[in-house]
């Protein structure tokens, strides 16, 4: 039989096949070459054949007839024969071959051969494929073999015995002794290998990470790395100017492991954290790899605060760099940490900002996020702008949530009302048909409850879907506000801009096209024909259309109009003198809050009356109570117009009863098509309103304590908690004075420990009035992630009959439910 | 081996629709385990190099860097090929597919990096090859 062919000639010759089929034709045909050179045992070829065999493998051809071949060539003496044997080993065997278990005995003697480049060679094919019998079996080898001093064996046992350690957990115990001289080496592949292992051990077991915290780790790799930053250009390690990253980074993230959580150990490595973060160069990519590393242990670790404004700002330059991957690395760890540390991550809110304009869509939406997350009181106006750009110019994907997140922001820190309620309409413009099913509630309690805003209001909404009634969210909420505050849209009464002109029939025209439109949805429909019926009792000279329309829809093939507009009907014709009290202007709904606490809204210098207590109505209708009052009397009993009288207290809305009312409508007899559930509001207003909680201590039970009760001043704090983000409590603090004289220029102030932040909102003033006539209140919201007991320092300054005071105390009596 | 093939079918079809100015790193196809792995490339002229990375090595699941480390070792990858070959090109890789998987045994093993040092591993191979020709 002639000579197998070599592999180049192979090679050569599948590559001159032009096609599929003629490559399989040569493949097989050699194939069977190959087989028949196997049968004859020819030592000489076996090599040859197997390479061959190799590179078929590659191309996708079985190759599994030479399994046992490859075990024969790792038994030859030969190194040649050996290295294409464990190749072959590595390529073609797997655990699930029985055949791999024979290989056990061969490696065993290979990883005690004489020649050093034998002995990696079985390493490293234990270290690739080794099952967990093998593993058992030469673990005992590989442990000798970490302490050898030739360090070419020592880095390749140490990934070995890492690969031992994933097979068989239980055997980590046997290599401990072994790690004792490990980064004794100065053998930088060696140092690496080893600190990988030393993580892989750390990693899975908090016995071996306590034990090499005690036998001082730290500081050996404090040292290692020390060596790597202070010494010289080694042409060795150099990548791009920096000595060996790989062994830095692999460095770093071990002792992040080691200093999680650990004092000792944090504080052990806080120089030489700082000290990577400084000296590192940063122009090329490799230093950023450093530094980010090096960022990530330092937000890990209890480092001082200082060292975290060093990583937020690497992290605040990283934004600047021009590889995007690394600008999207940075937003996300800043994502990461902006609630603990929200200033030094404020510092960098412009460059954030410019991301919104970046063009990669995970960095915009990074941003996003990011920028919401830094609103705050004092930047919001500013901040605002930026997003609501970003609202217009962004891909619909993002627009829901940028939408809610405007919203959310909006809600809390508006400066005014107008401002709020221009934003709103700017994000129902813009948007109008991405903003989320909730938010329409939400916006009409929020012009409900603004109330010297209806008319401005009503005129801008008006305006608004004069030209384009597409967007459904936008048509509902002017609809309603329609329906409520027409007749101050036809009177004219805006103050905040020039008022325009416009007829109770043109209003009337704009609601009809909307109910007549094929683009408004069914609900939409409904607040449409709800507000034309509301006018009614608003307008004058138009009732008799009004009463058309709502006759015309009694017929509507759309059971929802229909019932409402048999009802509507019923109340034209029967109960038209209960018509005006029914449809009476809504009263100002009781706060209820989606997110946060319940609190002033922020006024910031501008003059807005706070909205906490329901207020009358501008057009001097009834007060809530009274109105609930009439519907109470109305509802189930004689329909006789009863004038009210003194107040009920009834917590739920206004809404509520008015729908009540129009289901207990028919247990007065009178023959109405279908019982009417509810009707006169849309549902989703009052559904929004019953599922969120009300957001007070008294739901939540938590006890309020004096805190600091002296010389007539006494301090007394209350508590919420946040329903959604469980770290927040925020505590309302009234100071009163039962002296006989005023405190004046009354100051305030808190610190808390370090794991906690504070947030310390403007008081109500700084004076607190004699004989406990008055109070100052002052609200402090505390971050507590970590859920530590709470404690503060407070310190209180005032002049009181003529002197300066100032007294310093510590609050130590927080009620666990405040902070756990 | 089936299943071998299509995952290399998969990731070159993945890598080569890839724009020039992209991210060099994207998620594993549904082949290769799904996005618990992260491809990174690298285009060298007709050749693309894929590393496949694994996310759960990293203990704070953070990929990111990986990328960034990702890059380095196909650097001192193509530079070491370069040493070994003087000059490589792609006719080398294609005749020497033995050769390339020693190479590769030198620098990464089960899965993990071994060693970074270029001198070093070109010196441990031209060993290697020196003791195969003397037998």
């Amino acid at each position: 039989m002639p000579a197998p062919i070599r592999l180049r000639e192979l090679i050569r010759t599948i590559r001159t096949a032009r096609t599929q089929a003629e490559e399989r034709e040569m493949i097989q045909k050699e194939c069977a070459a190959i087989r028949s050179s196997f049968r004859e045992e020819d030592n000489t070829y076996r090599c040859r054949n197997v390479a061959k065999l190799l590179y078929m493998h590659m191309l996708g051809y079985p190759a599994h007839f030479g399994q046992l071949e490859c075990l024969k060539l790792i038994a030859s003496q030969k190194f040649t024969d050996k290295r294409i044997g464990y190749l072959g080993a590595m390529l073609l065997l797997d655990e699930r071959q029985d055949v791999h278990l024979l290989m056990t005995n061969c490696i065993k003697n290979d990883l005690n051969h004489s020649t050093q480049y034998v002995q990696g060679l079985a390493l490293c094919t234990l270290g690739c494929m080794g099952s967990s019998e093998m593993c058992r079996d030469l673990a005992g080898e590989v442990e000798k073999l970490l302490k050898t001093s030739n360090s070419y064996l020592r880095k390749k046992a140490a990934l070995c015995a890492v690969h031992v350690i994933r097979k068989v957990p239980e055997l980590m115990e046997m290599f401990l002794p072994a790690t004792k001289n490990l980064l004794n080496e100065k053998n930088h592949g060696v140092l690496h290998t080893s600190v990988v292992l030393l993580t892989e051990m750390c990693e899975r077991s908090p016995d071996m990470l306590a034990h090499f915290r005690k036998v001082s780790l730290v500081p050996q790799l404090v040292r290692i790395l020390k060596n790597l930053i202070m010494s010289g250009y080694s042409p060795e390690h150099d990548v791009s100017g920096i000595s060996d990253p790989f062994l830095q980074v692999r460095i770093l993230r071990l002792l992040r492991i080691l200093g999680r959580n650990d004092d000792d150990s944090s504080e052990a490595m806080n120089d030489i954290l700082a000290q990577v973060a400084t000296n590192t160069e940063t122009s090329k990519n490799v230093g950023n790899a450093i530094l980010y590393e090096t960022v990530l242990t330092i937000m890990d670790i209890k480092s001082e605060s200082g060292l975290r404004v060093l990583a937020i700002n690497i992290l605040g330059r990283f934004l600047l760099n021009n590889d995007k991957n690394i600008r999207y690395v940075a937003l996300t760890s800043l994502l990461k940490t902006v609630q603990t540390d929200h200033n030094a991550v404020q510092r960098h809110r412009s460059t954030i900002v410019d991301c919104l304009k970046d063009l990669d869509v995970s960095i915009k939406r990074r941003a996003m996020e990011l920028s919401f997350a830094l609103v705050n009181g004092n930047n919001v106006r500013g901040m605002m702008k930026e997003l609501l750009y970003f609202l217009d110019s962004c891909e619909p994907e993002f627009k829901a949530d940028c939408a809610s997140g405007i919203f959310l922001a909006a809600e809390k820190y508006a400066p005014s009302k107008r401002w709020h309620i221009d934003t709103i309409m700017r994000v129902l413009t813009t948007a109008g048909s991405y903003v989320r099913d909730d938010a329409v509630p939400n916006l009409i309690q929020l012009i409900t409850n603004s109330v010297e805003m209806h008319a401005y209001t009503v005129q801008r909404l008006y305006k608004a879907i004069l030209g384009d009634y597409s967007q459904q969210p936008l048509v509902q909420v002017a609809s309603w506000c329609i329906g409520e505050y027409g007749d101050l849209l036809v009177s004219g009464q805006c103050e905040e801009e020039e008022p325009i002109q416009v007829t109770e029939d043109e209003v009337l025209d704009i609601l009809e096209s909307v109910l007549i439109s094929n683009m408004s949805a069914s609900v939409t429909r409904g607040y449409a024909l709800t507000a034309i019926m509301k006018l009614s009792t608003r307008f004058t000279c138009t009732v008799n259309r009004i009463k058309k329309v709502v006759s015309i829809y009694g017929s509507s093939i759309d059971v929802e109009l229909q019932q409402r507009a048999v009802e509507y009907n019923a109340l034209f014709k029967k109960y038209d003198h209960m018509r005006p009290a029914l449809l009476e202007r809504m009263p100002v709904m009781e706060k209820v809050t989606t997110n946060g606490p319940t609190e002033i809204v922020q006024t910031n210098g501008e003059t807005e009356p706070a909205v906490l207590e329901t207020k009358p109505p501008p057009s001097g209708l009834q007060p809530a109570n009274q109105a609930n009052d009439l519907l109470d009397l109305l509802g189930g009993t004689d329909i006789t117009p009863v004038i009210p009288t003194a107040p009920a207290s009834k917590p739920a809305s206004a809404g509520g009863e008015l729908l009540d009312l129009l289901g207990d409508l028919n247990l007065t007899g009178s023959p109405v098509p279908a019982p009417a559930p509810q009707i006169a509001q849309p549902p989703f207003l009052l559904d929004g309103l019953a599922s969120q909680p009300l957001f007070n201590d008294i739901a939540a039970g938590i006890p309020s304590i004096t805190a600091y009760n002296k010389n007539g001043l006494k301090i007394d704090f209350t508590f919420e908690r946040s329903n959604t983000n469980p770290s927040v409590t925020v505590i309302t603090i009234q100071a009163s004075n039962s002296t006989e004289l005023d405190m004046t220029d009354f100051v305030f102030q808190a610190a808390v420990p370090k794991t906690f932040q504070l947030q310390l909102l403007s008081p109500s003033s700084s004076v607190i009035p004699a004989f406990n006539s008055g109070t100052i209140t002052q609200v402090i919201k505390v971050l507590n992630p970590q859920k530590q007991q709470l404690r503060m320092r407070i310190k209180l300054t005032y002049n009181h009959k003529g002197s300066a005071m100032q007294d310093l105390a510590e609050v130590n009596n927080f009620p666990p439910q405040s902070w756990q | 081996e089936d299943t071998q093939q299509q995952i290399i079918r998969e990731t070159f079809h993945l890598v080569s629709k890839r724009d020039e100015n992209v991210c060099n790193f994207l998620e594993g196809g549904l082949l290769i385990g799904g996005s618990d792995n992260k491809l990174i490339y690298r285009h060298y002229a007709t050749l693309y190099f894929v590393f496949c990375v694994d996310s759960s090595e990293s203990e704070l699941g953070i990929l990111d860097l990986i990328q960034v480390r990702g890059f380095f070792l196909l650097y001192v990858f193509v530079e070491t090929l370069d040493k070994c070959f003087e000059n490589v090109c792609e006719l080398d890789l294609i005749f020497h597919v033995d050769k390339v998987h020693n190479i590769l045994a030198e620098m990464v093993m089960g899965g993990m990096v071994l060693e970074t040092n270029m001198n070093e591993i070109v010196t441990q191979i031209d060993a290697q090859n020196k003791l195969e020709k003397s037998e």
